[in-house]
């Protein structure tokens, strides 16, 4: 029986041990690839025999040849991404405070409105956006990414909608009595406790503008307006087979810092995600 | 003191309130002065001569543009001695144009009735002799009543110029034949046609082969997608929470690591692991004298890959979840079980699975869904390649969406693309149906407390 038990860790174990190689490796393998000597996506071994910070530096350089402003792409993706988590997440919250502290007339239609535009694929309306952002004069703006992104972050209220669901009603009723306005509750009762959905739906939206790459592709014309997703996809597309390096220290960039926050804040997360699978 | 002194303008036969109504209808806010209230009317009869105004400047006129899509196309005019190009009616734009114009008209109209009852509302408070409220009181109400509204307000505004004004116009296009190479505006004009797009869809060759073929794979796709990463995650999860395994922390952690990368990194950097010649993943199989696989130049091959891919991308997710449920089962289910001698085989059968399934039904549901909408996965990392001769416009990876993208924006098929969004909306909204009329969550949702 014990030694049935051993066998059965041991075999464990291994797969354990297996599972993390698979979760490890391509990032281990993308972040060595930027330090190696050369420009090629052929290694001999995992572990350069010679390492250089040379593509990082590039990327921070002017090149004559390359048309690779990475610092102002850096630049613009930071904006969007932090304006549109500060908007996004006040539409998102006030939204889902509303839908789910209040009932009023239309509340169901409005629900099943969002739950309805949730099933058409999101860039179903891109020619639209582009007609109506054309016509407002915001083509080629940041601006018009943070506006498009906001607009949208309603139809995403469920996952916080379900977490103001589970604050109990008797607080606030408490306070009406005590003579509060629905704004005083909304500042001192609800916001302090909802700490944990305000932080997972601002790493999302913040993570949402930061790898976004169709409609950002579609509004942002001109190359010193784009945003990190987007060069990076034409780096892939027009130099990855020459520029393979480049293209490693470029993604290990972007790739870090939402890594690191996703890493820190894996609590919240976790929380959030099965907050928004039990309520649906 | 009779009551003629207190109503002094309430005429035999018509209560003031239907007085208020029709002056209301009449005029808008012509009740609401009736009524006494001066700024509430005024503000009623501003909104509407404004919107009377650019009725008849410009929103009649788009109004009908909506209907006949422009009838000049550009052409070439003879001015003077020489000819020159004169731009024709876009009917593209004036189809936009259109809708924002029938949108208004909506509202508008939405706004108008609700000054009729609101005049006659306020008179029948009248005529029961109760007081009416000032406009400060209104003012106030909006801040208790009416909260949920002010909150709503602009996230509605938003939601109708960047959502669904744009989806209504891509169903409107499935009805049209704007599409490459014949009807691109400014060039040329769009038409209504009817279902025309759809019949074409099935019955033309080239397209109903595309179509037939997309859509089987797209389907086989996303149940083998959500089946392997659901299962998955559940292994994974169960491995981790397996007695005797220590380090649970660390595992986790690790475990969550693909989850943490933003997706589109992980999908390009995928894309070179499996490059065929230097990729790294066949130099190893190569050294151990396998020969490299064809990861994404075969259409075999490359399906394989995607599904491989995913895996790896969806199964933490699914791994959080039954975590979060396995701590949330009772232990003494197990403890009981182990009294009765259950082995350890049956107490996953008869408690661990029933439990977990029952909990993250839903959530399937949802995954399944989202994986026929699964654009990222597939266009990052194969692009719908490799190319399918027999396809129109698509590859052997190609899902209904990325194909739709492929469409709209490489070949101007716009009205194929937009036929193809409805009929993915279609399977969609008929697999969410199903899932919201068995989660009792939405419909118990005030029970909760």
């Amino acid at each position: 029986m014990k030694k049935k038990r051993r066998i059965k860790l041991t075999i464990s174990y291994v797969l354990l041990v297996l599972i993390a190689l698979a979760c490890i490796y391509p990032a281990l393998w993308i972040i060595l690839s930027s330090f190696k000597v050369g420009d090629s996506l052929y290694s001999e071994t995992l572990i350069p025999q010679k390492l250089t910070l040379q593509h990082y530096a590039d990327l921070f350089r002017s090149q004559s040849d390359k048309d690779l402003p990475y610092v102002k792409w850096y630049w613009n993706t930071l904006k969007v991404a932090v304006s549109s988590m500060v908007l996004g997440t006040l539409v998102q919250i006030l939204t889902a405070y509303a839908m789910s502290r209040f009932r009023f007339r239309g509340r169901q239609t409005m629900m099943s409105v969002i739950l309805i535009l949730g099933m058409f694929p999101g860039f179903m309306s891109m020619i639209a956006v582009y007609v109506i952002l054309l016509q407002m004069n915001l083509l080629n703006s940041p601006w018009a990414l943070v506006l498009v992104y906001t607009s949208g972050a309603a139809l995403g209220m469920f996952v916080a909608k379900g977490f103001f669901d589970t604050i109990p009603r008797a607080l606030e009723e408490s306070a009406l009595l005590d003579g509060a306005s629905h704004f005083q509750i909304f500042r001192r009762i609800i916001l302090p406790l909802s700490t944990p959905i305000i932080t997972y739906i601002a790493i999302t939206t913040f993570t949402g503008a930061w790898v976004d790459f169709i409609f950002a592709r579609l509004i942002l014309r001109s190359r010193e307006n784009w945003t990190l997703a987007v060069g990076l996809y034409e780096l892939v597309n027009s130099y990855s087979s020459t520029e393979f390096t480049l293209f490693a220290a470029g993604s290990v960039l972007v790739a870090l810092p939402i890594t690191i926050l996703y890493m820190f804040l894996q609590r919240f997360l976790v929380h959030g995600l099965t907050a928004g699978a039990t309520k649906g | 003191m009779n009551k003629a002194a207190i109503h002094p303008k309430r005429t035999a036969g018509m209560g003031s309130a239907a007085i208020a109504a029709v002056l209301s209808a009449v005029v808008m806010g012509l009740g609401q002065m009736y009524n006494r209230q001066w700024a509430k009317g005024a503000l009623f009869l501003l909104a509407g001569l404004v919107s009377l105004y650019l009725i008849l400047n410009g929103l009649a006129s788009n109004m009908w543009g909506l209907v006949t899509l422009g009838e000049q196309p550009a052409h070439m005019e003879k001015v003077g001695r020489l000819y020159r190009n004169v731009p024709g009616d876009h009917s593209i734009f004036m189809m936009i144009y259109g809708l924002v114009a029938l949108l208004y008209v909506i509202l508008l109209a939405c706004f108008y009735v609700a000054n009729i009852k609101d005049a006659y509302r306020i008179g029948k408070q009248r005529e029961r002799g109760q007081k009416v409220n000032t406009f400060r009181d209104t003012w106030r109400m909006l801040g208790d009543k009416g909260f949920p509204y002010v909150l709503l307000a602009l996230p509605t505004i938003g939601v109708l110029v960047f959502t669904i004004l744009p989806i209504v116009f891509m169903v409107l296009m499935a009805f049209t034949n704007y599409s490459a190479p014949d009807h691109i505006p400014p060039k040329n004009l769009v038409d209504w046609v009817g279902f025309r797009t759809f019949t074409n869809l099935v019955t033309l060759e080239a397209w109903s082969h595309t179509f037939i073929g997309v859509l089987t794979w797209t389907i086989i796709w996303a149940v083998v997608a959500t089946v392997t990463t659901y299962f998955g995650g559940i292994l994974v999860a169960l491995l981790i929470e397996q007695q005797g395994i220590r380090f649970k922390g660390f595992w986790r952690t690790l475990f969550i690591l693909p989850y943490a990368i933003p997706q589109f990194i992980s999908l390009l950097v995928m894309r070179n692991l499996l490059n065929y010649q230097f990729g790294p993943v066949n130099q190893y199989l190569r050294m151990l004298g396998m020969g490299g696989v064809p990861w994404l130049n075969d259409p075999f091959w490359a399906k394989v890959t995607v599904i491989l891919v995913n895996m790896w991308i969806g199964i933490p997710v699914s791994m959080i979840l039954v975590l979060g449920v396995l701590t949330a089962i009772p232990r003494d289910l197990y403890e009981a079980a182990e009294v009765d001698g259950a082995t350890g085989f049956q107490k996953f059968r008869n408690i661990t699975m029933p439990f977990v399934l029952f909990q993250t039904a839903p959530i399937l549901i949802m995954q399944f869904a989202g994986n026929i909408n699964n654009f990222n996965v597939i266009f990052l990392l194969t692009n719908g390649l490799p190319a399918n001769g027999d396809y129109a416009y698509a590859g052997s990876t190609d899902l209904l969406v990325t194909w739709l993208y492929k469409l709209t924006l490489d070949n101007q098929r716009y009205n194929f693309a937009s036929a193809i969004g409805i009929i993915i909306f279609i399977i969609i909204a008929a697999f969410s149906l199903y899932n919201y009329r068995r989660s009792r969550s939405f419909k118990e949702e005030d029970m909760i407390q």
